[in-house]
Order: C-alpha cells, then sequence, then structure tokens
C-alpha cells in the first residue's frame, strides 16, 4: 500500500513539472483559451463521478427513507463535470477560431 | 485482460493526448488541433472508465451526461466574449464541485474500511474543492455585477478564516484518533470549506478578479488530482495536476501585472481607496490637461508614420473594438505602422483582450505584450490609449508614495503625442489620479470611446 502511495506521488510531481514545462510555452495572447481549455480537462473528474453513480449501491437510512447516497452525489458530479467538459472545450474551440492572421 | 490492461493503457492515451494538446497550444495556427487532440483525449478517458466491470448501470450516467451536454454546449455557444471571464468562473466551480461530490462518493462507498492515508486525501479533496465550488460562484457573481464587485470586509475576517480551517485540522486529528466518526468530519468540512471559498473570495475587489479566476482555476485543477489519490486513478492525478500547474503560472503572471504578491491580494486587498478619493478632489489650478475634439486631430495623424493603439477593459465596455478594428484599416490604407500593447492585466481575465480583439478580426500578430512594446514608444509618433488608465500611470515608474508604485506600465509618455480616449477625469478602477493627463505631449478626447473613434474614422476617412 505504501508503495502504491508513493508511486501516485512520483506521477504527482512529475505531472506538475510536465506543466509547468508545457504551459510557459503558451504565449499571454492565447492565455484565455489556456484557461477555459485547462478548465475542460480538470473536467477529467468525470471519471471518477461515472464509477461512483454507476457501481454498487450503498444504501443510507436517511429522513426519507433508505437512499442511495453514492449514486445521487455520483449523478450530481457527472452534470458539473460534463457542463465542464463539453462547455469548455466548445467555447475554446469558438475563440480560437477567431484568431487569425 | 480489459480490467487490468486495456482500460490502463487508454488512460495513459487519454493523458498523453492532454499534454500534446497543452503543447500544440504554443501557437494560435496550431491551437484549435490543440484543443480537438486534448477533447480526444477526455472522450478515450470516458471511453476507459465506461469498460469498467464495477459499473452495474448506464441509465443514471448517461442521463447526468446528456443533461451536463446541453446545459455545457448552450452556454459556451451563448456566452458574449466580453462575458467570458464570468463562465470559466463558473466552469471551474463546476469542476470543483464534481470533485468534492466523487470525493464524498467514494468515502460513503468505503467508509467503514478507510485507510487514513484515503481519509485525508477525502479531506483535502472535498476541502479544495468546496472553496472553489462557492469561491467561483461569488467570483461569478462579482464579475455578472449580480453582487457588488468592490471589496466586503469586516473586522476579524482573517481570524475567522484561520479558525475555521483549524477547526478541520482539529477535526481530522480527532477522527484519525478515533474519538469522533468520520463521517462528522466529513460532513463538517464540507460545510466549513463551502463557508472559506465564499469568505475568501468576498472581500476581493473586482480590479483583482483576474488573480482570483486564476487562482480557482489551478485550484480546480489540484482537486481533480487530490480525488485521483482517493480514487487511487493516475489519469486524474496527472491530468489535475497539469491543470494546477497551469493555474499557478497564470496566476504569477497576474500578479507581476499588478506588483502584488498572491498574499497581499488574497489577504490584504488595495486598502488605500479612501485616502485616493480625497486627493483626486483637491483642485489644483495649474493643472489643466488639453481637450481636443476628434475633428481637431487630424493634422496629428497626417503626420505619423508609426501609432500604437493602447486598449484597456473600458474599450470592451463601450464595444468599441469594432471601430478601432476600422480605425486601424483606414490607418494602414494611409501607409501608417499600427500595432497594438497589450498590459497583462488589462482585460478581467488572463489574455482576455485578445480575445476581445481578435473577435473584431485584429490579426494576432500585432497584438504586442508590454515587454515587446515598450521600447517601441519612444519611436512611435502616436499612441492612442482607449479606456486605460493605471496601466499606463507614470506614477508607477517614480512616485514612491503611489499605491500603483512598481507596477509594470506602458511606457505611453514616451511618444510624440498621446491621445487619451475617456468617459470623464474620474480615476481609474483603483480610484488613483492619472499624472499622465497632465504631460504636455498628453491630449484627451472625451466622451464615449466608441463615438469618439467613429468620428476619427469618418474624419480620416475623408481627409
Amino acid at each position: 500500500m505504501s508503495s502504491d502511495i508513493l508511486f501516485q506521488l512520483y506521477i504527482f510531481i512529475l505531472a506538475i513539472f510536465v506543466g509547468f514545462e508545457v504551459i510557459t510555452k503558451v504565449p499571454p495572447t492565447l492565455h484565455t483559451p489556456l484557461m477555459s481549455g485547462s478548465n475542460a480537462i480538470s473536467g477529467i473528474t468525470i471519471i471518477g463521478a461515472i464509477i461512483a453513480s454507476g457501481s454498487r449501491k450503498i444504501f443510507i437510512e436517511t429522513f426519507f427513507g433508505d437512499v442511495d447516497l453514492t449514486s445521487i452525489l455520483g449523478f450530481i458530479a457527472i452534470i458539473f463535470a460534463t457542463i465542464n467538459v463539453v462547455g469548455g472545450f466548445l467555447v475554446t474551440n469558438r475563440m480560437l477560431r477567431m484568431f487569425k492572421k | 485482460m480489459i480490467q487490468s490492461l486495456i482500460i490502463p493503457v487508454l488512460y495513459l492515451l487519454s493523458a498523453v493526448f492532454f499534454i500534446l494538446g497543452l503543447k500544440l497550444l504554443s501557437h494560435p495556427k496550431s491551437a484549435p488541433r490543440g484543443n480537438f487532440v486534448a477533447a480526444i483525449g477526455m472522450f478515450i478517458a470516458i471511453l476507459a472508465t465506461l469498460l469498467n466491470n464495477k459499473i452495474l448501470s448506464y441509465e443514471l450516467i448517461f442521463s447526468g451526461i446528456i443533461i451536463g451536454a446541453l446545459i455545457g454546449s448552450i452556454a459556451a455557444r451563448r456566452v458574449k466574449m466580453t462575458s467570458i471571464p464570468q463562465l470559466v468562473a463558473l466552469f471551474n466551480g463546476f469542476g470543483g464541485g464534481a470533485s468534492l461530490l466523487v470525493a464524498s462518493a467514494e468515502f460513503y462507498r468505503i467508509e467503514n474500511t478507510i485507510e487514513i492515508f484515503i481519509f485525508c486525501a477525502v479531506l483535502l479533496s472535498i476541502f479544495i474543492g468546496g472553496i472553489t465550488l462557492t469561491g467561483s460562484i461569488i467570483a461569478f457573481a462579482k464579475l455578472q455585477g449580480i453582487i457588488r464587485g468592490s471589496a466586503i470586509r469586516f473586522k476579524g475576517q482573517n481570524l475567522l478564516n484561520a479558525l475555521l480551517f483549524l477547526l478541520i485540522i482539529v477535526g481530522a486529528f480527532l477522527a484519525i484518533n478515533e474519538r469522533v466518526d468520520f463521517s462528522t468530519v466529513i460532513i463538517l468540512s464540507i460545510s466549513i470549506s463551502l463557508i472559506l471559498g465564499y469568505l475568501g473570495v468576498i472581500p476581493i475587489g473586482g480590479a483583482d478578479m483576474p488573480v482570483v479566476i486564476s487562482l480557482l482555476n489551478s485550484f480546480s485543477g489540484l482537486a481533480a488530482a487530490t480525488t485521483g489519490f482517493v480514487l487511487v486513478n493516475n489519469s486524474l492525478i496527472i491530468s489535475g495536476s497539469l491543470v494546477g500547474a497551469s493555474g499557478i503560472i497564470l496566476t504569477n503572471i497576474m500578479c507581476k501585472g499588478m506588483n502584488r504578491t498572491i498574499w497581499n491580494v488574497l489577504f490584504t486587498g488595495l486598502g488605500f481607496n479612501d485616502k485616493i478619493n480625497q486627493s483626486s478632489s483637491e483642485n489644483d489650478p495649474s493643472r489643466i490637461a488639453k481637450s481636443y475634439e476628434p475633428e481637431d486631430t487630424v493634422v496629428i495623424f497626417e503626420n505619423a508614420k508609426k501609432i500604437i493603439i493602447v486598449p484597456g477593459y473600458g474599450m470592451a465596455v463601450a464595444q468599441a473594438q469594432q471601430v478601432v478594428s476600422e480605425l486601424e484599416k483606414v490607418l494602414e490604407s494611409k501607409g501608417v505602422n499600427v500595432k497594438y500593447a497589450i498590459h497583462p492585466v488589462a482585460g478581467r481575465m488572463p489574455g482576455h483582450m485578445n480575445v476581445l480583439l481578435a473577435e473584431a478580426n485584429i490579426s494576432y500578430d500585432k497584438l504586442y505584450d508590454i515587454d515587446d512594446i515598450n521600447p517601441e514608444f519612444e519611436q512611435a509618433d502616436i499612441a492612442i490609449v482607449i479606456g486605460a488608465n493605471d496601466v499606463v500611470n507614470p506614477a508607477a515608474r517614480h512616485d514612491q508614495s503611489s499605491p500603483l508604485f512598481g507596477m509594470p506600465i506602458l511606457d505611453v509618455d514616451k511618444s510624440q503625442t498621446v491621445f487619451i480616449l475617456k468617459r470623464s477625469m474620474n480615476p481609474g478602477f483603483a480610484g488613483i489620479e492619472n499624472q499622465l493627463f497632465f504631460n504636455d505631449n498628453s491630449i484627451m478626447l472625451f466622451g464615449d470611446a466608441k463615438e469618439t473613434v467613429s468620428r476619427l474614422v469618418s474624419e480620416l476617412k475623408q481627409a
């Protein structure tokens, strides 16, 4: 288990370095599309949301009766993340097509 | 085979696509392809996830995707380019919110067998995600004008924030030592992080929003990365860190553009507005700014070879981008060399001004950033400042008592003649009087920027 965590930390740190290298090369003129585009990429949480809303049901007793909490949270998360992904890539595309010489 | 090999390979592929996509953003020509490549990467990641054998039902998944895609595409299509900062703020918020929800969902799934490291990752994910969610909503509301844009402060604000933060740490410590339930601490952390997002952004004034949006952008990425630790998913960790790094770089550029530190923006604010308003009401009779009508300037334009246009947010507010583009075309038809000088904080978010000018069909190779254009002002016959103020205030260079002192500015005062298009003599966003207006080579053109530029264009066409 601890080697698992360590491995994830390796990936985390190295990915941050890659990010710094790649993104410092983006010219200031494209910083807004960079932001909306990277925003769409941060919608990657959608894959966690998909697993949560589609996996085994966990019922939790509430005032309203038994509620499948994991699916409900996952479902809302899917909506949020999809707005992020679809909206982000589309609006970035719309902006980038305006940049002409 | 599918579970242990194909899915991880597809995730790796999607990460490669994200990095390649960001790499292609290094030039306006290849950038649309970059965005497309990144979108393919996302498609691959989603496809790989749907193959996961933990997934038992698809109804909720597909209905969620359809609802989200509809909302996202309508928002992306309808938004005006002046409102892009609000939209990005809101999207940041959704990203953070999604991370908070996914981490919480995973917590409830594994509550009874949770390991301490995963529990800490869940807390961190909730903390960053929650702050991003409410912080972004407040940033959105301020930019959209739903709530007052100015800084809202009260005594002991920073102390309250610190205490709330401490409460989460103490809660986590007690839970790990089995003094309180894990789930109690989770609920506590969700509430506190949502409150902290609100408290954190509400005291920040409108002028500092470019910093805040960049920072929240970084947070939305870091929230995704910490959720990756919760789910033991490398794809989330990689993509989240890329976005986190991007947001940090942009935050840094914005802070440098305003000569402030991130701590100063977040925790102290400008804090000099009251004093400034008093000093600007003093009337010194020896200082009179020259004011012309647009028609009187034609003679000056006729002898010009090189003109630099300095657009500020005031230009966008007056919706004058299109006429500015016309002005450029008229001048170029007379053989004038026209360039645009873009200050890092000219818009409401990094690079915002460039998008607004691109929308008005202004070529991107005529847009220059501060370091490239500043040496050129000395050779310029005319600098035209349209709706910008603080970013051309020479006090930033020499006046140690000015709150702007040290901020990088565009050296418009070094050109032969400076035209300043402005509504009135009122000080700018930060409420600071501008020495530039009283210089001998400065000429004020008062009025609505769009109207002034139109009048200029029609005069120049006749001349």
